[in-house]
């Protein structure tokens, strides 16, 4: 490219945001199976997994200047397949192995059959992983993010993710962690950890901090991927179908939360803004969900955020409906963080001071989070206390690392 | 796979539950290695207490011999047993219905066995 020609530059850079985004409907589309498929054939997910990877890293390069093959699938099967060969032979701790893989599908098509992701993605999500390395290792697996990608979007150093990804695909071989869907008793608390994974996924995106540099991968686009995928497969599961509808409520909302790079709030958000056609996706599948009777915190979830969409501004919000939904989420999660968006619901219907009862309450468990501050500062606003308000306000200031956060934050400070 | 679970207590928060539940949880223990008999290798072994406990340490030019655990955690561990089973799951599967379980303080590791 032309540096010192403004024009070329410009195509250049536009033509690269649009691979991007193919790049990533491409590669996710095809990850998990090929991994899935592979580590059936070499008995390795740490195998399979790294082969893959690395046959992705081929394919960004490649595709990224020549374009995409016209079966992306085969392609990166046959680079996997190609580096894992390559890897049993130059290594000696494979050589057995080698010698008893007796028929390398070589012709056969190894692409594997949709549903193997899901038994691969309950393994990632396994809670004997800690919670970042199962974010990580789902990012990369199922999703075909590189290690560099996910420190981007996760804020975390390069070499952190990779040794966190190399030590949960370790654990998942050496421990004996099954790569299957459970059944019974214990497929409800698994199943929430999968969803648990799939929602961080969603907030990761809006948590980059300096966070105005685009990213040639939106995390949140993967993670409404993921759960359309976890809903799809598992039609029965009510609480796969209400993440799904809470992620796309609030995707639905995105267009009109930040304008200009500027984060606007849910009350003085322009509704015109939001997208409607999302909205009324997520509003059938929160009501397919209720149709299975199973109540649970991620349909709760939805349900609040379907309280805000039916909203025609910040002011016709029907606060006592959102109270009464957080009372009943509290029945499955009581987290502070919960108690804490309970509270400004609260202070909507029973005002700030009972609103501010409780956001104290939870000062022990949430002091050094900066929307307890900022929640804190609104209700100590409210109640006149405008000297404490401001102090509260430094503080939230002090805590966000987020540089569309710290402005909104700044505008209260300077008002 | 096999899988060594090791049986571990914190004596102090043992202190802290009725005499009556303790023992009648450390009753149950009994039914519950006769409930998964199957799983059971020969391995496997009930400790004396922590209080026997001597430890040989790394000491320079000669190992020490002190009295005690190993570790200064607060956990102790009560013993172990070595069981075979399909996979990780099965083996959390049969360790979460240990009866001590119900007492504040008990933790139970499992560890795959190194095969050669």
């Amino acid at each position: 490219m032309n540096e010192t020609d403004p024009a070329a530059a410009e195509s250049g850079r536009a033509h690269a945001a649009a691979s991007d985004q193919l790049l990533a409907r491409v590669i996710r589309e095809e990850s998990a199976r090929i991994v899935a498929a592979l580590t059936g054939w070499l008995g390795s997910l740490d195998l399979a997994e790294e082969s893959v990877a690395e046959a992705i890293e081929e394919a960004l390069r490649q595709w990224r200047t020549r374009g995409v093959p016209p079966n992306p699938g085969g392609w990166l099967t046959q680079a996997a397949r190609h580096n894992a060969l390559d890897r049993l032979r130059r290594e000696k701790r494979y050589r057995e192995k080698l010698a008893m893989l007796a028929d390398p599908p070589e012709a056969a098509p190894l692409t594997g059959e949709p549903d193997e992701r899901l038994p691969l993605l309950f393994g990632c999500c396994h809670p004997a992983i800690s919670p970042d390395a199962q974010l990580a290792l789902t990012l990369r697996a199922i999703c075909g993010l590189t290690t560099a990608q996910i420190a981007r979007a996760t804020l975390a150093p390069e070499s952190t993710v990779a040794q966190r990804i190399v030590r949960a695909k370790r654990k998942i071989g050496a421990t004996g962690i099954p790569l299957r869907i459970p059944e019974g008793s214990e497929r409800a608390a698994r199943l929430d950890i999968v969803l648990t994974v799939v929602s961080v996924m969603y907030s990761e995106a809006h948590l980059v901090a300096g966070g105005d540099a685009a990213a040639d991968r939106d995390l949140a686009d993967d993670a409404l991927w993921l759960a359309r995928v976890v809903a799809h497969q598992l039609p029965r599961e009510a609480e796969a179908q209400g993440l799904l509808a809470l992620l796309l409520f609030h995707r639905a909302r995105e267009g009109a939360r930040a304008v200009d790079g500027e984060l606007v709030l849910l009350a003085d958000q322009d509704r015109t803004r939001w997208d409607r056609r999302l909205i009324a996706e997520a509003q059938a599948v929160l009501e397919e969900a209720a149709m299975l009777r199973r109540p649970g915190r991620w349909q709760l979830h939805a349900a609040i955020a379907a309280c805000h969409s039916d909203t025609r501004d910040g002011g016709d919000t029907d606060w006592l409906q959102v109270l009464t939904l957080y009372d009943m989420l509290l029945a499955y999660d009581r987290s502070p963080v919960v108690r804490l968006n309970r509270a400004v619901a609260l202070a909507e219907v029973d005002g700030p001071q009972a609103a501010l009862d409780e956001v104290d309450a939870l000062g022990r468990a949430l002091a050094g989070y900066h929307l307890w501050h900022a929640v804190r500062a609104r209700m100590l606003r409210h109640l006149g206390r405008r000297d404490e308000a401001m102090a509260e306000d430094l503080c939230a200031l002090e805590l966000t690392a987020n540089d569309a956060e710290r402005r909104l934050l700044e505008a209260r400070v300077d008002r | 796979m096999k899988y060594v679970i090791m049986f571990t207590t914190t004596p102090e928060l043992d202190a802290a539950a009725s005499p009556e539940h303790v023992e009648q949880a450390y009753r149950r223990t009994f039914d519950w290695f006769g409930m998964h008999s199957e799983v059971m290798t020969e391995s496997g072994a009930q400790l004396q207490p922590v209080t026997t406990a001597t430890t040989v340490r790394y000491g320079g030019e000669e190992p020490v011999v002190a009295d005690g655990p190993f570790s200064e955690a607060r956990e102790v561990i009560g013993g172990f047993q070595v069981i075979d089973v399909p996979d990780l799951d099965a083996a959390i599967a049969i360790v979460k219905t240990w009866p001590l379980l119900e007492l504040p303080g008990v933790a139970v590791e499992i560890r795959p066995i190194v095969v050669y």
